[in-house]
């Protein structure tokens, strides 16, 4: 990773999210990121309060429902800190499914004749066969794609289990991938299930176990989201205010703990224990 | 029984879905109201959420609050993953899409990215598009579910984030969108549609104890009106329970003026 670079973030919302990945680089206090999600939660609060990010391309930003407008995102964009590019969701998608595909752009029939068209400078086209109006949806190369994956052997080969979201087309699209996964497998456990098998080894550049590497977020079948932990955290920035409150946050989850593990530490066994028997109950037999 | 505008707005949803149909629905209200329609009349209804997933049912009591958490795939028949959950919609196999939306105007058009100032700088910024914008393209009939309020219901929207009718007179098909648009507009007040000719919004029910006057007082732009508005029925009792029975906890349906922005976390 380098200052400036584009980078993109896998899972979506609070689900898989490679949270471990974006803490380092918090910790490296990377600077003038373009941060591009889908659906973006508190990974990218964290990223504007640090300072990390100078741009998000994004289809939606707020950490959910229960949570109401992220304030977060609400004080950085309408000063002008910092600037959110705004597609479509499906257009976000077949931004990477293009440059998944080595192709500059796809025609698609979403967004058209809405204000978003100007806002991500989308172009449309004229189709060659019947001369119907298209848009052009641009391919996006990241420099670097971020994930978190269920499992991986030694090679990088990854596995998901449950939701696919767009981690597949990412991988194909970035320069370069970081890839987190929950378990590290033997090659033999991926070959006997390669029809499992999203993300090829000769497209991930590293690999790191990390397990409870999307923790306070979900990871399918294996740990419930922490919706109490998001409460303490809106709750702080209703009573101190955005700024003091997610620095704060920052000291704490990010700068102070040496390790993910020693961050794992501040939930303690208990909580995590409560997170996985959640999951567990949500999707058994995963 | 009495109802909250919550159970009001997804009552009156659930009876807009024909069986054997699709319908792309978000979480909260619109969630409810396919699952009270897959109960009552329309069995073989396939929700189709965002986050990737066809056929979910729902359990009683474990509603998701995002469409894309472990709990919104309860039981579902296909996990395909996002932009493949979108291109069905393009390729016309989406039957209906229930939308919300913060501002709303006259030819149906939503708002839900900024209000006010510039776009890159704005007074007020809310979560953007997600997918409501490709729902609001792709589905072949678009019913949107939101609270009556003159604040919601405005002239022309600072911005168009996903597109109904634009400027009416067929300038969504100018722009390329070659099918869908907004048939129906469920409110807290009643039910509109748009006339056919410039696609302006048209009052075409009131709820039982509304008038039409109530509904232009808060609309803030010139109405059109049916040549007779109809009276809505009521929700029954049979379908406030079976709504009820959906979310025990009350987290979405709320109490009196219920506001789907404040809906308490799940219990674990």
């Amino acid at each position: 990773m380098k200052d400036g670079d584009s980078v993109v973030a896998g899972g979506c919302l609070f689900s898989r999210t490679p949270l471990a990945l974006v803490r380092e680089i918090l910790r490296q206090r990377r600077t003038g990121l373009t941060l591009c999600r889908n659906l973006m939660c508190t990974e990218g609060e964290l990223m504007m309060a640090a300072g990390a990010v100078e741009r998000v391309v994004t289809a939606w930003m707020s950490i959910g429902l229960p949570w109401g407008v992220s304030k977060v995102m609400r004080h950085y964009v309408e000063s002008g800190t910092v600037a959110l590019e705004e597609w479509s969701h499906l257009a976000f998608g077949l931004r990477f499914r293009a440059a998944g595909m080595g192709v500059p752009f796809l025609p698609a029939l979403t967004m058209l004749g809405s204000g978003l068209m100007s806002v991500g400078g989308m172009k449309t086209l004229e189709d060659p066969y019947t001369g119907r109006t298209l848009a052009a949806v641009p391919a996006l190369f990241p420099d670097v794609a971020l994930l978190h994956v269920s499992r991986a052997d030694r090679f990088g080969n990854c596995q998901i289990d449950g939701y696919p979201h767009m981690d597949a087309d990412m991988a194909r699209a970035a320069t370069t991938v970081l890839v987190t996964t929950e378990e590290l497998v033997t090659e033999e456990e991926i070959r006997r299930r390669p029809d499992r098998t999203v993300i090829p080894g000769f497209l991930v550049d590293a690999l790191v176990l990390q397990p409870f590497g999307a923790y306070p977020h979900e990871v399918w079948g294996r740990y419930h989201a922490d919706f109490e932990h998001f409460a303490e955290y809106t709750a702080d920035i209703d009573a101190r205010g955005v700024t003091m409150a997610v620095a704060d946050y920052l000291a704490r989850y990010v700068h102070a703990p040496a390790t993910w593990d020693e961050y794992l530490e501040l939930f303690g066994g208990e909580r995590l224990k409560r997170a996985q028997d959640a999951a567990r109950e949500l999707v058994p037999g995963a | 029984m009495s109802t909250t505008p919550s159970e009001l707005l997804a009552v009156m949803g659930s009876r807009e879905l024909k069986d054997d149909t699709t319908v792309f629905a978000g979480v909260g209200v619109p969630l409810l109201a396919a699952a009270l329609a897959q109960q009552r009349h329309a069995p073989k209804l396939t929700m189709v959420i965002e986050g990737g997933i066809i056929g979910p049912q729902i359990k009683p009591g474990r509603l998701p609050i995002s469409t894309n958490e472990m709990r919104a795939a309860h039981r579902a028949q296909m996990l395909p993953g996002i932009t493949d959950t979108f291109l069905f919609a393009q390729r016309g196999f989406l039957d209906y899409g229930f939308m919300g939306g913060a501002q709303i105007d006259q030819h149906g058009n939503i708002n839900t990215s900024v209000v006010g100032g510039d776009y890159w700088k704005p007074k007020v910024r809310l979560p953007g598009t997600g997918g409501a914008n490709d729902i609001a393209s792709l589905c072949k009939e678009v019913i949107i579910l939101t609270a009556h309020e003159k604040r919601r219901f405005v002239q022309k929207v600072d911005f168009v984030t996903s597109p109904a009718w634009l400027d009416g007179d067929g300038s969504r098909e100018r722009a390329g969108l070659l099918f869908g648009g907004v048939s129906r507009v469920v409110t807290t007040l009643g039910i509109l549609g748009f006339d056919p000719e410039h696609k302006r919004m048209r009052l075409d029910a009131v709820h039982p104890g509304v008038t039409v006057e109530q509904v232009r007082e808060n609309t803030g732009f010139e109405l059109l009106l049916a040549s007779q508005v109809a009276t809505t029925t009521p929700p029954t009792d049979d379908e406030l329970t079976m709504l009820r029975a959906l979310d025990p906890e009350r987290r979405f349906l709320g109490g009196e003026g219920g506001n789907p922005s404040r809906v308490p976390p799940p219990k674990r």
